[in-house]
This record gives structure tokens, sequence and C-alpha cells, in this order.
């Protein structure tokens, strides 16, 4: 007689048709390929943990994306959010489908100019840039977004002995109605520093004001923010216009727009309540043809979408540890994966699902990764199905930022894989190893023997 | 060998749910846990209860012990089982 399949037994406590604390979706199936591709056979041969980067996902977000807008507005521009993801393989896709760039270090400026991008095309953000960083910016007239007086004093400076004017935007800061306003970052719009900046600009007669940026934060879950903030700046555009009598090129409203992801504390899964490209493109493209604007001469729309773009085309591929029992009775499971490569678990509430088919019965657990610490927990409670030492499990929507926030600590950095549009695998950047780590330490002469 | 005994007033279905008329509560087991309870509910201990799933199933004996071990935890936890029942196992 051949035996029967094995399944642990379960038992379930019923919670009598309410929706749990997190909401009725939690029944996924299992993830057992990704773009064709069996995700046992990628971390067979990969290792696990392993992140995984689908270039197709990528390139159809990217049309679907320029698509909801210059069906919109005239004149549209993405410039790619270095810090997102400077993978030079994701960054020379987005260059491909013909994004500038947008980088707040001179190290991003210069895997700018590494990834071919003509230095015309970079926007150079962010409040921490050094002369030497300016002059180079200035020498490829990039596009710098000036963030605060010293800042722009300095600039006036280095341009009265450069032969090229400087093209510069201002950063503002305003409030949109979201909380908490990042009013650390550029010139404050309704307190008048932003005019003020702007007087001192065009005063100098060293800097061309090219444009007029603002960023009002990321994840950002109402469109009509945008529509305020667009509004906002092309009154500060038209008033321009009226004092100084020029034309501001460009309006760049940054990044900011909200990926499929759930956000922690979210009653809602993301994918059923976060906005579409369309509605953001709606709230802004209407604000800005309704606003004080020439319509015959509208200026350039910028913008520096991250997350929205790359989350969903990143997938972490690891495996399960081991199974443990808490003492309050609840289950958990140890991953192969942790905090030190999901930064974005602080964040959200990441759908995690097991790779391979798994039985009808689920307890509510917790999923923590390898690290010797506390705080390595990647979801704190999660609706999952019965798995083992070995079984497979796919985080989704890893894309941003986890593979420039990751961390060297405890354990090394996995492999990236990236799956082309004909379904080759590529290593795009490979893992770790103890030389990686101690290649860049020095021993001092006394402590070379033991 | 210790016996774990599930209360005697919990009704038990043979779809794998169960009530508990004390608390009010229900739960439901897969197949393999209706068997276990229906072995515990027999008197059979822990050893005779691993065998017979043994008997039945293909797995490694180590894990149906440790599987097992986990379940009676969560009857516990759920109360299901009798206060003098698999205290001193
Ligand atoms: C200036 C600027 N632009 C663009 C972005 C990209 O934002 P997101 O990934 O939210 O779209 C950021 C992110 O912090 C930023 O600071």
């Amino acid at each position: 007689m051949t035996k029967q399949l094995y399944e642990r037994p379960i038992i379930r406590k019923l919670e009598t048709g309410m929706p749990g604390k997190f909401g009725m979706r939690t029944e996924y199936p299992p993830t057992t390929q990704i773009d064709g591709i069996p995700v046992k056979k990628i971390t067979e041969k990969y290792g696990s943990p392993v992140f995984i980067l689908s270039e197709d996902t990528i390139r159809t977000t990217f049309k679907r994306a320029q698509r909801a807008f210059s069906t919109r507005y005239p004149k549209v521009q993405f410039a790619w959010s270095y810090k997102t993801n400077y993978l030079d393989a994701v960054c020379r896709i987005y260059h491909q489908e013909g994004s500038w760039a947008e980088v707040v270090s001179g190290f991003e400026y210069d895997k700018a100019l590494h990834n071919g991008v003509d230095g015309k095309r970079i926007i150079f953000n962010g409040p921490g840039k050094s002369e030497e960083d300016l002059k180079k910016a200035i020498d490829n007239d990039s596009l710098i977004h000036i963030d605060h007086l010293d800042e722009l004093y300095l600039l006036i400076g280095i341009a009265g002995n450069s032969s090229r004017k400087p093209r510069v935007a201002i950063r503002v800061n305003m409030d949109t109605g979201i909380y908490p306003q990042w009013d650390r970052f550029g010139f404050n719009y309704e307190n008048g520093q932003a005019w003020d900046a702007i007087n001192k600009i065009v005063g100098s007669g060293k800097l061309e004001l090219t444009g007029l940026h603002t960023h009002i934060g990321t994840f950002i879950l109402t469109p009509n923010a945008y529509a305020v903030a667009a509004t906002k700046l092309a009154d500060l555009a038209a008033e321009i216009s009226n004092k100084f009598n020029f034309r501001i090129k460009y309006i760049d409203l940054g990044g900011g727009f909200a990926s499929r992801n759930t956000l922690k504390g979210s009653y809602l899964p993301g994918p059923d309540v976060n906005p579409t490209f369309d509605d953001y493109a709606e709230a802004i493209s209407s604000a800005l043809l309704n606003s004080r604007l020439d319509s015959s001469d509208l200026p350039l729309l910028i913008l520096e979408t991250g997350r929205a773009l790359i989350d969903d085309a990143g997938y972490l591929a690891g495996s399960v540890i081991a199974n443990k029992r808490l003492s309050n009775g609840k289950k958990s499971l140890i991953l192969d994966l942790g905090v030190n490569l999901l930064f974005t678990s602080f964040w959200y509430d990441h759908k995690i699902t097991p790779a391979q088919p798994f039985s009808l019965y689920r307890e509510d657990t917790v999923l923590y990764g390898p690290l010797c610490m506390n705080i390595d927990v990647v979801r704190d409670n999660i609706s999952f199905p019965q798995l083992n030492t070995g079984d497979g499990v796919v985080v989704h929507s890893v894309g941003a930022y986890n593979m420039t926030q990751w961390m060297q600590f405890i354990t090394l950095r996995p492999k990236i894989i990236l799956i082309d549009v004909k379904g080759n695998m590529h290593v795009i950047r490979d893992n770790e190893t103890l030389n990686t780590v101690i290649g860049s330490e020095n021993l001092p002469e006394h402590l070379k023997t033991n | 060998m210790s016996l774990i005994k599930i209360q005697t007033n919990i009704a038990i279905s043979d779809s794998g749910f169960l009530f508990n008329p004390a608390t009010g509560e229900s739960f439901s087991v897969n197949p393999i846990g209706l068997e276990i309870i229906r072995l515990m509910r027999e008197g059979k201990n822990e050893t005779e209860i691993c065998a017979a799933v043994n008997e039945t199933y293909d797995a490694d004996p180590a894990i149906v012990e440790r599987d097992l071990h986990d379940f009676i935890h969560m009857l516990r936890q759920h109360q299901l089982l009798d206060n003098n029942g698999g205290q001193n196992n």
C-alpha cells in the first residue's frame, strides 16, 4: 500500500465572517515562476536569496506612465531618479526608453555620466553638492536645482569665473495639504523664500533661471496634492514672466507617486486603493492647463518618478530556514532574507507568496529574517500557509530603494538577476564575498601576527 | 508516556470543525489534524499517535514528532485540552 502525502497537522481559530485585522484579501496563488522562468530554477542556479528584476515589467510600466501623461499634456519628460535604483543595467533601460537622469550626489552624477547620459540631460538635486560637483555640473551644462541660499551664493561665485552661464532651477517647498510637509529641502513658497531666491538669481545676472522644481513627498496617496503643487509652481512661473519678461522652460514636480505596495497600517491592499498613473496625470495636467500659464507656450513638465516605475519589476526570492512557535503560541518562520536586504519592510506590508503550491490551511505568522537582531522582522503578521525548511518564498514589489539602501550587515549581499524581454537571465550585480568586505580593510603592522 | 486528553465537551465534525460550547469558539483542523484528535479521543498517547501517523503517511518520523508537539501546543493554547491531560509531556 502506498502511503499518503504528509502535511503537518494544523488547527486554526475561526473568526466568524469578519474581515481580519489586515483586510479580507490574504489569498494569493503561489509564485512558481517569474516572467516564465521557474523560481526554483533561479534559486538553484543563482542561490538563495536572490533579487530578480523583470526588464519587461520595467519597460511596460514606463510606457504606461509615459502614455498617461503624454496623452494629457503636450510636453512631458521623465528623469530617472538614480537613488531609487542605480544599477547600471536598470538606468540604461530607462535611458533607452528616453528618460533623463535625476541625481542627488557627486557619486550619482558620475554614474549618470558613466551610463552615457548627456550632461544637459542630468538634473542635479540635493542639499549636499560640493563646489567640485557644481563646477563639473556647470561644465557639462547640467540642470542644477538649488536647495539653499549658501548654495546659491556659491554658484554665483563660481559662475563669476566661468565662461558658461549655469542653468539653474530652485527647489520649492510648499503646503499641499500633505503631512508632514517636506520643508527642509528648498525654498518655501508661502513665506516668500522662493521669491527671495528668484530675485537673487535674476538680480545676479550670472545664472539662467530655467525651471522650477518641487518634490512634495513620497508615496503620496492623494493626486490632488500634485494639483495644488502644479498650480503654485504655475503661478510662480506666470509671475516671473510678468515681472522679468522671460519664460520658465520647465516645471519639475519631482517624484512621489505611490507604487502598488501596501503601506504599513493600511486597512486595504495597495493595489486596490493606490492611485494610478492616470489619476496623477489627470490631476497634474488639468491643473497646469487651467493655470495662469500661457497656453500657447507651455513649459516642459518634468517628472522624477522613482518607486512607482520600478517597484513592481523587482522580486526577492528566498527560502525558509526554520519554523518556530513563539511563547504566545504564535507561529513564526525564519527566512534567509531580512531587513538587511529589504529595507522597505519598515514601510510596507510586502506581498509575500510561497514559491511552490501549498494546501488550504493558513495560520497567522510572523516572518523573521536571519539576522541576530530584534528589528529583523519582514512581516509582523501575515496569513500564511504551512511551509517547511527549504521551501521557497517570493517577496513582491521590491524594485525601489532596496537595491540602493540595502546593508552589508551580518551577511553578504546576494546576486541581482535581470530577466530580459526574451526570457534570458543576466547577473547584473554579483554577490559579495568575504573579499568584498576585507578587500578595503587595512591591518596595522602590529596586528598582523597573532 | 503522557496521555493527551481533548476536553470531553468539544464537538468535532467529520469535516474538521471544532466547537467549544464553553467559550463559543470555533476552529478548523486539516484532515491529519482531525485524525490525530480522533486518536487522542481513543486514548492513544503521543508515541502511539506518532506510530499511527507514520503508518499512514509518507513522512520523516522526526518531523512527525516535532509537528505533533507543535499541534499539541496549539491545542493547549486554544484551551481545548483537559487541564490534567498532557501537562507532564
Ligand atoms: C528630489 C527627488 N526626486 C525624486 C524622488 C523619487 O521619489 P519617488 O521614488 O517617491 O517617486 C526623490 C525621492 O526621495 C527625491 O528626493
